[in-house]
């Protein structure tokens, strides 16, 4: 346990939209101090709205947080003191240059004269821009953008850094070195950094402990090893010729397998876990071959995160991922 | 509660000097604009040398007080150049929005008010910018100006007011329906009614009657009839305070519009 009192504390969050779409539904989080938190979720799971409340931009409907011991409430103002917020669009003036946008930034957390000069100096040379510091944010690359974007979140060196997203739209090249320098953040002393992703592969590598958020509400929560760790053994897909009209016949079929367990049958995939993988796999196919099912192909693999999704928001984090695109397109425009 | 403080006691910045960095960071943004410049320069060059020698003859018509078109058409370049840049200024914030550098300073310690305020200031100071370069512009034309240095204040202070009411309401509707259509349509829609529907070009006395009384009531009309008045040889102080008087409690209730607009948009995040 920590001795420090945690960074972040939201307790029942509810947050409903115009249209009753419920962005929202009882998220709770906690984020112990110092520590690199994720939020893990497709898009319109309500990461993003969980940071509009904790950065004070939104208000819920009901529920409770604080954030660096502020109530986002109560006193907003010290709350916003205390953060710092890299949003998922850049907000970064594209007609000033990197160095007034910092400048401007450090004068409204009060930083003034020779103190506010080194400040820019030391935050233009830690993200690599220093050569454009004269010129303006238009001409920058999406890399040196989101660069600046982190500088300007740290500026006033807060206690607590939200990051919404922070490699959405980049190259791969530029999402490796942001992942450098997030790992890079990590280490400084005191520092918690919130971070919001739907790429597995981010959270995994980026954070000390992951949320999984669906529907507006933490469906598990843990550190990746543990949430690996609580899917026993491997994950064995199956992926068959055709649908099985029989589905209850197939279920029979491979309930009580020997070493094998937590079957989903999904469409025409099989998902099940196995103490070993190898050896499980030709059980597993001869009892899809008793039941009648033709077999297209067989995979193993070490459990990911995609396998805790599916195993804690009951599909697949790429259907969640499609099935969000849908009400996404039909607010277009409207970003929550 | 919280442990330690990482802001090495900073100066708290109050709002006053906060509305400032904000105005100075608008200011810096049209500087950057040569094109945007240079079209704000042009049209009221346009505006006075065409219409001025198009129209020339017009004063020999009467009722205008002076026997140079271009001494009439001044102020009312002057306060149309300030409508013109004004009605725009929504555009502006819808951008902020978009693009999300309100949401940005929003989570910032910045003062609201200052956010809001620095609209209002920028604008009223490339208003009192244009100004003086059309009044130079008048000048170089051969202009006359008997009212003295206190009329062409005048002038100035209305355009601004004028500017601030047609920049409020412009922020107002940028904020509320977040399309740059609707914020297109009403300007091109109101633009032309408003201008002509003024004394502008025409004396009031050989306005059609029906006219008169409509441009009575038209804000732009305001600004004209005050800063023409405190301009003229023999200024009718009581039309000023009246039409400017007018102008300041529109100001006021534009303003208070657009901040309760702002903090609508606030709840709507």
């Amino acid at each position: 346990m920590s001795t420090r009192a945690p960074a972040v504390e939201a307790r029942n969050l509810i947050k409903t939209y115009p249209g009753d779409v419920t962005a929202l539904n009882g998220m709770a989080v906690t984020v112990e101090t110092g520590k690199v938190f994720g939020l893990l979720g497709p898009n319109g799971a309500g990461k993003s709205t969980t940071v509009k409340i904790l950065t004070t931009l939104a208000r819920p409907d009901s529920g409770a947080a604080t954030v660096a011991g502020h109530d986002v409430l109560r006193h907003p103002d010290r709350v916003r003191r205390a953060i710092g917020v890299v949003a998922q669009k850049s907000g970064a003036d594209p007609v000033a240059t990197g160095r007034e946008n910092l400048q401007l930034q450090g004068r409204l957390y009060g930083l003034t004269g020779a103190a506010l000069g080194r400040r820019v100096d030391e935050l233009l040379e830690r993200f690599d821009l220093g050569h454009a510091a004269k010129r303006v944010v238009k001409g920058y690359s999406g890399g040196m953008q989101r660069r600046l974007d982190v500088a300007l979140g740290l500026v006033h060196r807060p206690e607590v850094l939200f990051l919404d997203e922070p490699t959405t739209g980049l190259d791969p090249e530029a999402r490796a070195a942001m992942w450098d320098e997030i790992s890079r953040l990590a280490g400084d002393e005191g520092l918690t950094i919130v971070l919001t992703t739907h790429y597995l592969e981010e959270a995994d590598r980026l954070c000390e402990r992951i949320a999984i958020v669906d529907r507006g509400r933490v469906v598990v929560e843990g550190t990746p090893n543990e949430l690996k760790g609580e899917l026993r053994g491997d994950a064995v897909h199956v992926e068959l010729r055709e649908t099985v009209t029989e589905r209850s016949l197939l279920r029979d079929a491979l309930t009580g397998l020997p070493g094998v367990h937590d079957v989903l049958l999904d469409g025409r995939r099989v998902s099940a876990r196995a103490d070993d993988g190898a050896a499980a796999v030709p059980v597993l196919l001869a009892a899809l071959e008793r039941a009648g099912a033709r077999v297209a192909a067989a995979t193993v693999a070490r459990p990911s995160l995609d396998d805790v999704y599916l195993r804690y928001a009951g599909r697949r984090y790429s259907e969640a991922e499609a099935a969000a695109e849908a009400p996404a397109l039909a607010t277009a425009g409207d970003s929550r | 509660m919280s442990t330690h403080s990482a802001t090495p006691a900073p100066l708290r910045s109050n709002a006053l000097a906060q509305t400032w960095y904000m105005t100075q960071r608008q200011l810096m943004a049209i500087f950057r604009q040569p094109a945007y410049l240079l079209i704000t320069l042009v049209q009221p060059v346009i505006w006075l040398f065409l219409f001025g020698n198009l129209f020339k003859k017009v004063v020999e018509l009467g009722g205008f007080g002076t026997t140079s078109y271009l001494d009439y058409l001044v102020p009312g370049i002057v306060v149309m150049s300030a409508l013109g840049s004004s009605m725009w200024a929504g555009m502006g914030t819808l951008e902020e929005i978009e693009r999300g550098t309100l949401n940005r300073f929003l989570t910032t310690p910045v003062s609201r008010g200052a956010l809001m305020n620095a609209n209002v200031v920028q604008n009223g100071i490339s208003i009192a910018v244009q100004t003086v370069i059309i009044l130079l512009l008048g000048k170089l034309g051969g202009a006359h100006y008997p009212g003295g240095f206190g009329g062409l204040v005048v002038l100035a202070v209305a355009a601004i007011l004028l500017g601030t009411v047609f920049g409020a309401f412009s922020n107002a509707l940028g904020m509320l329906v977040r399309q740059r259509e609707s914020i297109i349509g009403i300007n091109t829609f109101l633009l032309l009614p408003l201008t002509f529907l003024s004394s502008a070009f025409m004396a009031p006395s050989q306005m059609p009657s029906w006219m008169r009384h409509i441009a009575d009531f038209n804000p732009l009309n305001w600004a004209m009839v005050a800063g023409r008045s405190a301009m003229s040889a023999d200024p009718d102080w009581g039309i000023v305070l009246g039409r400017g008087g007018a102008l300041l409690v529109l100001a006021i209730v534009a303003v208070w519009l657009s901040t309760r607009t702002f903090r609508s948009y606030q709840k709507s995040v």
